[in-house]
């Protein structure tokens, strides 16, 4: 094979004549994000649309095109940049992934995605649609809610005697990856595993083999796949005097591992102790308001009427608000229930559970409580929200680095095992 | 001498799995409905795994896992239905069967289902009950059918026969689509003209696709000719899904002659040896007449063995009948639906002229293209270039719709300008006009004096219109109309890539805002940079003109969404409506 010449946003690079675009990229130290391609599908299925570049000045996908003589390809101009960005932010908004409660958490193919992208939050209103998770496999379980729908599993397993074992099936918004019971049964258990693996989230899952290692090799938590990553913050003007700032804190939706994590700095706490005061807060369990603060810092979303005053509150204090964790983001595991009906919810636990007499229980309702909201809300979709931090909870360094540049305009720099989503 | 048999369902060189979406059908028509027993059995039949069966099943609407009835009611949910009354159509449905929609009745009798358009815009509401139409419906009317099958009477005996509505032709018998036909008359050119010499006409005449893309028929077909594997294969691409358009429906009911003269020609002039309607399930109600018309074309020698007595020419037709799938007007997925899998769209590593059906050389051409070049053939191209405007040869079919006095055919001059056929029509108070359908262009009446025309020049940018043309008056709610066809397309896309698969379901989302009047400008915004994703990103036809109307219209009619909506709000508050969000709690209210 010829090698030839080719350029990626105007520098010259070599490969080998016909080779894959992402593949050629790869060697010569360039990253482009891909996620349904898998070498040795040929050919490439072009499916999730990840790998999205310029090429001879066409928008097109680069695990579909190979390497030809003089290929001009654009890969990092901010507009692709934000593309590529949007459609991975577009799988985490239209599956339901609960990155923390996740079998394939940390050597999750989509996880490490939003890592290397850099995505703190989905621009795109999360779509909870109910999807079920299919037990009846005998070998394995297909987790619906995480299938990204790349085709791996599809074109890639099938048994001894050339049957499918995977298929889409439905159309449109309903499209689906079935599994097919029969030929599932007839896989190895190497064969099984290996399609386990092959799955780049967590939606395949072998029974009794997820959990071999507990927390499996997590792949994808330390290092990069980029040469130069860098984790960017809109660059503040530096002040030049720390002056002692105001934080007001609260937990909404959420479980307090936010603030336990925000705990977490050792006796870098005694610094901090230092330069802020909280106002409302639960460390120092001032209940209302008892002036203007710097900075709000919110964990949870809103489930019910009570958390929407408390943020609106918060929102009207506070110069700044930074929303930390999964909940305040977009919902979180409270959002598990996003996907069935309210009314659902409130029987199951409240009327119909296993510990409930019937006729004994009802469902609470006071003019003193607050009321139960439709869904859960993340407190994007209730008032403005000036800064993300993702994590389940996010790491402490994350927290007081954001708090730290946003207070005192100190350097940002996010190492990349510091940005997580569990 | 030509051999004179029947039309044959399948060609010998067709693999069996070829035969998989008819064989569903079958079972479909026989036992309302393909069951997992009849999974078991197809998916032994054709040695492959139940899930693939299944996935091939699920992916066409017309195939029901449960029982859809003894009577399949379809009623049409398109933009132009839901105009002319199909929110009361479906009531009355409901009260006459006793069935709600996506159901079936207690008694098994009548299965209820809303179905994207059947092409039946000019004489809506409508509806196909066991694949027969029922047109221009109101309660009564449905109400006198309802109890008609229900004494035994069967859709067969009673249904409408569409009008052709062919509203206009160009005057003084320059009709190119509607003049008499008289079988074989371009057929007998052919061994004159050559291969070579038809290729010579329609590069002549400028003739490109109609079925939206334009693309030049003559370098397609010369393309598929240099190729030189065999068997090829020439594809009628009848599956004319795109909401609003019933122009082919027209063409294949009055002149199923040109049409199937036309695949001759390609034929002939490619070198293949087969050919195949694709014809969409909705439009089964004229299998009848093609096969017949089929018959006749054997019976005049004009197919089967030396075919319009040219010796050594052997072409034969057959009609396939897809199953509700949108997607499958989509040449590639087309080819993937014949070869007895799901619809979904092939990436372009190669162009069907080269592998195409069953990977061999194929022409996919629309329905009116065949019949153009029928037409071509018979009058030559020094007349037909008569037609129509330099640059833009001939005249096109539009299917026109909405709110106007006159819905039907219209057979227009290329050059004519939108305001000419806006009168033509009787078109009241139009405002928005979506034109080649939902995935089309979208134009405001301000527009009107622009031409529609093939040329699409940088300086002189023409309305290209594939077919659809769609009337909305300025009472019609342009979100509840964009919502219409994000639901359309959130349904039909075919599931394989993310932008199409989740964009359509995101946009119907921020649509909803809209509606519901807790949208202010900054969603448009959005809603213009999300389409505009899609638009680069999505991997076939669909997806990258799904979006064409939000973004169009959102450009177009500023002025609109202006004045209904908020500017943008800086208020550190989004807009929420807490009554609804506490709405189902409310009724756990002592």
């Amino acid at each position: 094979m010829a090698t030839c010449t080719f350029w990626i946003d105007g520098k010259k690079y070599e490969a080998e004549e016909g080779s894959n675009l992402v593949d050629a990229a790869k060697e010569n130290g360039v990253f482009i994000p891909s996620l349904c391609y898998f070498k040795h599908i040929d050919p490439p299925l072009g499916t999730c649309r990840t790998c999205t570049c310029k090429i001879n000045g066409r928008y097109n996908p680069a695990c579909t095109e190979s390497i030809k003589e003089g290929l001009k390809v654009e890969v990092n101009t901010p507009e692709l940049v934000d593309m590529r960005k949007a459609l991975v932010e577009m799988m985490f908004a239209e599956g339901n992934h609960f990155c923390p409660a996740c079998e394939k958490s940390g050597n999750c193919d989509l996880q490490h995605m939003g890592y290397e992208l850099g995505i703190s939050t989905s621009r795109f209103p999360h779509l909870f649609k109910d999807r079920l998770i299919d037990y009846q496999p005998k070998r394995m379980v297909m987790e619906h809610n995480r299938c990204i729908k790349c085709r791996r599993c599809v074109e890639e397993v099938f048994t001894s005697d050339g049957k499918r074992v995977f298929m889409y099936i439905n159309r449109g918004n309903e499209t689906q990856v079935g599994i097919d019971y029969v030929q599932e049964a007839k896989l190895s258990e190497s064969e099984a595993e290996k399609a386990m693996k092959m799955c780049p989230t967590g939606a395949i899952i072998v029974r009794g083999k997820s959990l071999s290692k507990p927390f499996g090799d997590r792949a994808f938590d330390m290092e990069s796949s980029q040469k130069h990553f860098k984790h960017t913050i809109t660059e503040k003007p530096k002040v030049a005097n720390f002056e002692k700032k105001t934080i007001a804190t609260v937990s909404l939706a959420g479980c307090f591992g936010c603030h336990m994590s925000m705990l977490d700095i050792d006796t870098d706490i005694l610094d901090i102790a230092e330069l802020v005061s909280f106002n409302k807060s639960p460390l120092t369990d001032i209940k209302t308001f008892t002036q203007r603060c710097h900075l709000g810092i919110v964990e949870g979303g809103c489930c019910n009427t009570e958390n929407i005053e408390t943020l609106k509150k918060f929102r009207e204090m506070c110069d700044i608000l930074v929303v930390m964790g999964e909940c305040a983001i977009w919902g979180g595991l409270p959002a598990m229930r996003n996907t069935i009906p309210l009314g659902e919810c409130l029987e199951e636990a409240y009327l119909n559970s296993v510990t409930s007499e019937k006729g004994e229980n009802t469902v609470p309702y006071h003019e003193d409580l607050p009321k139960i909201l439709d869904r859960v809300y993340g407190c994007n979709e209730i008032v403005k929200v000036d800064y993300t931090i993702p994590g389940c909870p996010p790491s402490p360094n994350h927290i007081w680095k954001v708090v730290k540049s946003l207070l005192w305009g100190e350097d940002y720099s996010l190492l990349y095992s510091e940005f997580k989503y569990d | 001498m030509s051999t004179h048999s029947a039309p044959k369902k399948h060609f010998s060189v067709e693999p069996v799995r070829s035969h998989l979406l008819s064989e569903l059908w079958q079972y479909q028509l026989q036992e309302g409905c393909i069951s997992e027993e009849s999974i078991k059995k197809l998916s032994a039949q054709y040695q492959l795994s139940e899930i693939e069966v299944a996935g091939v099943a699920s992916f066409y609407h017309f195939f029901h896992q449960q029982p859809a009835g003894k009577h399949t009611i379809y009623i049409n949910n398109s933009i132009i239905s839901e105009l002319k009354g199909f929110e009361r159509m479906k009531e009355t449905f409901e009260r006459e069967t006793g069935a709600h929609l996506n159901g079936v009745d207690a008694s098994g009798t009548f299965g209820l289902y809303a179905t994207p358009c059947i092409g039946l815009s000019d004489q809506e509401p409508a509806a196909l009950i066991d694949f027969y139409p029922f047109t221009n419906l109101n309660a009564l009317k449905v109400k006198e059918i309802i109890q008609k099958l229900k004494q035994g009477k069967s859709p067969a005996e009673i249904w409408d026969e569409p009008l052709d509505n062919i509203r206009y032709t160009p005057a003084n018998n320059r009709t190119i689509f509607f003049a008499p036909y008289i079988r074989g008359e371009a057929i007998k050119k052919l061994t004159d003209l050559g291969p070579d010499g038809v290729i010579e006409q329609l590069r002549i005449a400028e003739l490109s696709g109609r079925g939206g893309a334009f693309f030049p028929t003559g370098k397609k077909w010369d393309t598929c000719r240099s190729y030189k594997e065999s068997p090829k294969f020439i594809v009628c691409n009848a599956d004319e899904g795109e909401p609003g358009t019933f122009k082919d429906r027209v063409l294949l009911n009055n002149q199923p002659g040109s049409v199937l003269e036309g695949m001759v020609v390609a034929g002939y002039t490619v070198g293949a040896e087969y050919g195949i309607i694709y014809l969409r399930g909705e439009y089964r109600w004229l299998v009848n007449k093609l096969e017949t018309e089929i018959q006749a074309f054997h019976d005049n020698g004009l197919l089967g063995t030396d075919a319009g007595r040219i010796k050594g020419f052997n072409f034969d037709i057959r009609v396939e009948v897809g199953a509700g799938a949108y997607v499958c007007g989509e040449e590639t997925a087309l080819l993937e639906s014949l070869e007895g899998k799901r619809g979904e769209p092939r990436t372009k590593w190669f162009y069907p002229v080269e592998k195409g059906y069953l990977q061999l050389p194929t022409v996919v051409n629309n329905v009116e293209t065949f019949a153009a070049v029928a037409r071509l053939l018979q009058m030559g191209s020094f007349e037909y270039l008569k037609r129509g405007m330099p640059g833009s040869p001939g005249t096109k079919l539009i299917s026109l719709s909405g709110d106007c006095k006159l819905p039907g055919i219209y057979e227009i001059e290329w050059g004519i300008t939108v305001a000419e056929l806006l009168d033509q029509c009787g078109a009241e108070d139009p405002y928005f006009i979506q034109v080649s359908g939902p995935s089309g262009e979208c134009i405001s009446v301000k527009e009107k004096y622009r031409r529609i025309s093939m040329l699409d020049l940088m300086a002189q940018k023409d309305i290209r219109c594939g077919g659809s043309f769609m009337i909305f008056n300025s009472h019609r709610d342009l979100v509840h109309i964009l919502l219409n066809f994000s639901s359309f397309f959130k349904h039909e896309s075919c599931g394989v890539c993310t932008p199409c698969r989740a964009g359509n379901f995101i946009i119907q989302r921020k649509l909803e805002r809209f509606k519901n009047g807790l949208a202010d400008m900054n969603d448009l915004k959005e809603l213009r940079n999300w389409g505009t994703i899609m638009k680069t990103t999505s991997r076939c036809g669909l997806g990258k003109t799904a979006s064409n109307s939000v973004i169009q219209s959102i450009e177009k009619f500023n002025d609109y969404f202006a004045s209904r909506f908020a500017a943008t709000d800086n208020s550190t508050y989004r807009k929420f409506d807490h009554t609804t969000a506490v709405a189902e709690y409310e009724r756990y209210k002592p």
